[in-house]
C-alpha cells in the first residue's frame, strides 16, 4: 500500500501541511515576537492574570553581570534561558548551591566563571533565533510536582499543548533523561508521553522515535499517570490563544508543587512529535475545530470542546 | 481560495514564459541546444569602375527577399559613393552615386545569408497569365509542334512535361526536330529563351531565373540562368541542363526575368561579378542578428545587448534560480535539513570552478579543519562576533595553506578552493559547531551530509550545458521556475523523510 496515502488515513500532519495550512494560514506575523520574547510573554501572561513561574531578573548588557550576584544572593536554584532561545536552547538549571559554585540540574558542577561566560553568550545571541543579541531571564526554578518524580531525570518535566484556534487539540508530557541533559525536548533524548486530553491521563510513549512504556533511566513505567489540576491547566493553555492571538500555537506548562500549572512559554512553531506520542494523528481534530460553526470566548468552554473533540476522535 | 489564486498565477507565468520562449525558438530561431552552427555565406557583389571626374550614377540591381536563403544582413561598401534602395520585390535596385569619382572606383553589395526555413516550391503564386503560342515559322513550327506532342505523350503533368522536354532539349540522339531548334543557339541564355518559347508552344508559362552556384572561395562569377515554369500553384526551377527541379542548397536565386545587369552613368564598367565566402557561425549569433534585423524587442531588449563581460556574469546569475529550485524540492519534497537555506547553492558555484570531486574534498577538509579550530575556540570562552571573525581568519588560512600545498604537490585545480565562498563557509563551521554541542554529533553530521548533498545535487543542474544554455537564452523560461516555486509554496503533502520520522505510526498503529 502506498505509505503516503496510509499518512494521510492516520490523520497524521506533514511539516509542509503545518506550515502552510496551519501556521501561515492562523499565526500573523507580526504576532510572532509576542512568543519568540520570552520575557514580553512573561510581562502579558502576568498583566492577563496567568500563572507563569516568578521573575528574578533581566540582564541585557554584560556590566550588567556584577548584578547576577544580588538576583541570586541568597537562592538555592534559579534557571537562565535566553529571552529568545528556541528549542531550549541555551538554558541551564540550576538546583543547587555548592559554597561559590552551583550544580546543574544534569549533576555536572558550574563554577562562577562559566555561568557569566554562559550568560555573556546568550547576550551576544549564540542561543537565539537568527543570533541576535539577546537579553538573559533569569526566573524561579519550577520544583515539579513531587508525583512526577518517579519519571523524570534531573531535570523538569513539561507539558506541551497544542492549542487550535483557541481549542487544545492535543497534549503531551515531556520527561527529561540522561541522554537529554535534564531538558526535556525530543529531539535531545527527552521522553514524549501523550496525554489524553478529555481527562488528563497518559496514554502512549515515545522515545527516540520508538514506543516505550519504561523510563529509560527509572524504569518507572510512564503510562497511566494522572496529571493533577487537569481541568485548569487545558483552561491555562486556551487562555494563551487570547493572550498572543496566535491561530496555531503551543503552549508549554508545568505543574508547581507549590503553585500548581503554570505557563512556561508559547511557541508559534509547535512540532509534530506530539502526534507519535498520543498515536494519533492531528488531522482530524484540527479538522474537527475548523468544523466548528463558531468558537466561544470563554477559556473553560473552548477547553470543553477540546476535550469533546478529543474523546471522539480518539 | 489562495491555493486557486497561486494556481492561476502558476499558470499564467508558465503560459508566458513557455509562450516567449516558444516564439524565440519557432519564430526567431533561436536554437535551443547549445553548440549547433549554421553555414553562413557572404556573398559580394563587386562592381569596378573606372570615373572621368565627373557625377556617377549606377544602378544595380538587388536580389529578391526570395533567395532561398535566408537574408541576415545587406551592406552596401564603397568610399566616395553613397547608395540608396529602390523598388520592391523583383524590380529592388540600388541607385549608387557620387558626385566626382576619378580613377579606379570598387563597389560592394555584401549580402550575408544562411539557409533558411523558407522553402521557395512551397510559396503559391498567382498564375501569371497563359502565354500566346508564338508563330515559330517554319520549319521550326513543326518541330516545336512535333516535339511538345511527344513529350507530352510521355508526361503526367506541368512539371514532369517540363522536366521532359529540357531533357530530350539537352540529348538530342538523332532527334533532328531538337537539332534544329537549337541550331545557332550559343549561350545558355539562349537556351533558356528557346525552351521558354518552346514551353510557350503548349501555353505553360515559364520564364529565366537568374540564380548563383555558392563555392567556398569563389570570386568573379556571373549569374546563369535557371528555367522556372509555373505549374498553375508556384513557380518550379528546373535546371536547364539535366531537368533536375528545386533550387540546390548551394545555389541562390538572385531574381527573374530579364537578365540582371548593371547601368553606369558617368564611367566605365571595368569588371563585375560576384564573390563569396563560407564561414561556419553559431546559430545562436545568426539567429540573433537576423532577429535584429526583423527589429524584434524581445531580442533587442535581451541579455545579448549586453557587454560581454557581464554577459558572461548572467550565464552563472540565471543558474541560480536552478539551484534555489532543487533547494526546494530537497527541502519541502525529499526533506533534507541543511545549513542555512542557500548555502548549498552558493557551494554549487564554487563547485563549478573546482569540479565536483576536488570540490567536495575542499570542503570536507575546511569545514573539518574548521570545525577542529572551533572547537578549540570554545574552550577560550570568546564572545560570538570576535569568535565568528576568528573562525572566518581561520578558514582564509586553512584555504590558503591547501592552495600551497596542492600546489607544491602538483594539484592545480586545488587552487580555485580561492573561489569557495569563505564567509559561508565560516559560518557553516560556526553553525555546525554549535548544533552539535547542542544536538550531538549526529544532528550536525546528518545537517553537514545534507547540505553537501544538495550542494552536488545543484551542482549536477548548474552545470548542465543544456540548462545553462536554455537559462540563458531564454531567461523567460525562469517564469516556469517562478511557477513551480510558487506552486510548491503551496504544497501541502508529505515529505519523503516523513515516511521515516513517522515510522512506527506506519509500522504500529493499527489503521483507523
Amino acid at each position: 500500500m502506498n505509505p503516503f496515502r496510509r499518512l494521510r488515513e492516520l490523520g497524521l500532519v506533514g511539516m509542509n501541511r503545518r506550515n502552510a495550512a496551519y501556521i501561515l494560514e492562523h499565526n500573523p506575523r507580526r504576532r510572532y515576537p509576542l512568543v519568540d520574547d520570552k520575557l514580553l510573554t512573561k510581562r502579558l501572561a502576568e498583566a492577563a492574570g496567568i500563572a507563569v513561574p516568578k521573575l528574578l531578573g533581566v540582564i541585557t548588557s554584560i556590566r550588567q553581570l556584577d548584578a547576577l550576584d544580588t538576583m541570586l544572593d541568597g537562592r538555592e536554584d534559579f534557571v537562565i534561558k535566553p529571552t529568545k532561545g528556541s528549542g531550549g536552547n541555551g538554558i541551564v538549571v540550576v538546583t543547587n548551591r555548592l559554597g561559590e559554585h552551583w550544580r546543574r540540574a544534569s549533576g555536572l558542577p558550574l563554577s562562577r566563571d562559566e555561568l557569566s561566560y554562559h550568560v555573556a553568550n546568550i547576550l551576544s545571541g549564540m542561543h537565539s533565533l537568527g543570533g541576535l543579541p539577546d537579553r538573559v531571564m533569569v526566573e524561579q526554578r519550577v520544583r515539579f510536582d513531587a508525583r512526577f518524580d518517579a519519571v523524570s531525570y534531573r531535570g523538569v518535566p513539561d507539558i506541551r499543548t497544542v492549542v487550535y484556534r483557541g481549542v487544545p487539540v492535543m497534549a503531551m508530557m515531556r520527561l527529561p533523561t540522561h541522554a537529554s541533559d535534564g531538558k526535556a525536548n525530543l529531539h535531545l533524548g527527552g521522553i514524549g508521553v501523550g496525554i489524553d486530553i478529555a481527562d488528563g491521563h497518559t496514554t502512549a510513549a515515545i522515545w527516540r522515535d520508538r514506543p516505550v512504556r519504561l523510563h529509560p533511566d527509572t524504569l518507572a513505567s510512564v503510562l497511566d499517570l494522572e496529571v493533577p489540576d487537569w481541568d485548569r491547566l487545558l483552561e491555562l493553555a486556551a487562555q494563551c490563544q487570547t493572550l498572543c492571538g496566535l491561530g496555531y500555537l503551543g503552549v508549554d506548562l508545568v505543574l508547581d508543587q507549590d503553585y500548581g500549572p503554570l505557563v512556561l512559554e508559547l511557541n508559534a512553531r509547535p512540532g509534530l512529535s506530539v502526534q507519535l506520542a498520543n498515536r494519533a494523528g492531528l488531522g482530524p481534530r484540527l479538522d474537527a475545530v475548523d468544523a466548528l460553526k463558531q468558537i466561544p470566548h470563554k477559556a473553560c468552554a473552548r477547553a470543553a470542546i477540546g476535550r469533546e473533540i478529543a474523546s471522539t476522535c480518539a | 481560495m489562495k491555493d486557486l489564486h497561486v494556481r492561476l498565477l502558476a499558470l499564467s507565468l508558465t503560459l508566458i514564459g513557455l509562450g516567449t520562449a516558444a516564439y524565440k525558438a519557432e519564430v526567431l530561431g533561436l536554437p535551443l541546444t547549445p553548440d549547433t552552427t549554421a553555414e553562413v555565406w557572404t556573398v559580394d557583389m563587386r562592381v569596378q569602375l573606372r570615373g572621368h571626374g565627373g557625377p556617377v550614377r549606377v544602378d544595380m540591381p538587388l536580389p529578391d527577399s526570395d533567395t532561398g536563403f535566408t537574408r541576415l544582413q545587406e551592406e552596401f561598401i564603397a568610399t566616395a559613393f553613397s547608395a540608396i534602395t529602390d523598388g520592391e520585390g523583383t524590380e529592388r535596385r540600388a541607385i549608387w552615386t557620387a558626385r566626382r569619382a576619378r580613377g579606379r572606383q570598387t563597389l560592394y553589395y555584401r549580402l550575408q545569408l544562411t539557409k533558411g526555413t523558407t522553402n521557395l516550391a512551397q510559396q503559391l503564386s498567382p498564375v501569371p497569365g497563359y502565354p500566346e503560342v508564338p508563330d515559330y515559322g517554319e520549319p521550326q513550327g513543326a518541330a516545336v509542334r512535333g516535339l511538345l506532342d511527344s513529350v507530352r505523350a510521355e508526361s503526367a503533368d506541368i512539371e514532369s512535361f517540363a522536366r521532359r522536354l529540357v531533357l530530350r532539349y539537352n540529348h538530342p540522339s538523332g532527334d533532328d526536330r531538337v537539332r534544329l531548334l537549337r541550331d545557332g543557339v550559343t549561350h545558355a541564355e539562349g537556351h533558356v529563351r528557346n525552351l521558354i518559347q518552346i514551353l510557350a508552344g503548349a501555353r505553360i508559362p515559364a520564364r529565366v531565373a537568374w540564380t548563383l552556384e555558392l563555392s567556398k572561395g569563389m570570386r568573379a562569377q556571373h549569374l546563369q540562368p535557371w528555367l522556372q515554369v509555373h505549374n498553375e500553384r508556384h513557380w518550379i526551377i528546373i535546371n536547364p541542363e539535366t531537368g533536375a527541379t528545386g533550387l540546390p542548397a548551394t545555389r541562390l536565386l538572385w531574381g527573374t526575368g530579364k537578365r540582371p545587369t548593371v547601368h553606369v552613368e558617368g564611367a566605365k564598367v571595368v569588371e563585375w561579378g560576384f564573390a563569396a565566402t563560407r564561414t561556419q557561425r553559431g546559430v545562436l549569433a545568426v539567429a540573433t542578428q537576423r532577429a535584429e534585423d526583423l527589429g524584434s524587442l524581445l531580442v533587442s531588449l535581451s541579455l545579448f545587448s549586453l557587454p560581454v563581460q557581464t554577459q558572461s556574469v548572467y550565464r552563472i546569475l540565471l543558474l541560480v534560480p536552478v539551484g534555489a529550485l532543487i533547494v526546494v524540492l530537497m527541502r519541502n519534497i525529499v526533506g533534507i535539513q541543511t545549513f542555512g537555506t542557500f548555502m548549498p547553492v552558493l557551494i554549487a558555484m564554487a563547485f563549478r570552478e573546482t569540479q565536483l570531486v576536488v570540490g567536495i574534498t575542499l570542503f570536507c577538509l575546511v569545514v573539518a579543519l574548521g570545525l577542529l579550530v572551533r572547537f578549540y575556540l570554545e574552550r577560550l570562552r570568546l564572545l560570538l562576533v570576535p569568535r565568528l571573525a576568528a573562525v572566518l581568519v581561520v578558514v582564509v588560512l586553512i584555504m590558503a595553506v591547501i592552495s600551497v600545498f596542492s600546489h607544491r604537490l602538483g594539484f592545480d585545480r586545488a587552487l580555485s578552493v580561492a573561489l569557495f565562498p569563505m564567509v559561508i563557509l565560516a559560518m557553516t563551521v560556526e553553525r555546525m559547531s554549535v548544533v552539535w554541542e547542542e544536538a550531538g554529533a549526529r544532528d550536525a553530521l546528518q545537517k553537514g551530509l545534507g547540505s553537501l548533498a544538495v550542494a552536488v545535487l545543484a551542482y549536477l543542474a548548474m552545470n548542465q550545458p543544456q540548462l545553462a544554455h536554455l537559462a540563458f537564452v531564454f531567461p523567460e523560461l525562469l517564469l516556469v521556475v517562478l511557477a513551480v516555486a510558487l506552486l510548491l509554496g503551496r504544497y501541502t503533502g508529505y515529505r519523503l523523510t516523513e515516511l521515516w520520522r513517522f515510522r512506527t505510526a506506519l509500522r504500529e498503529w493499527e489503521r483507523p
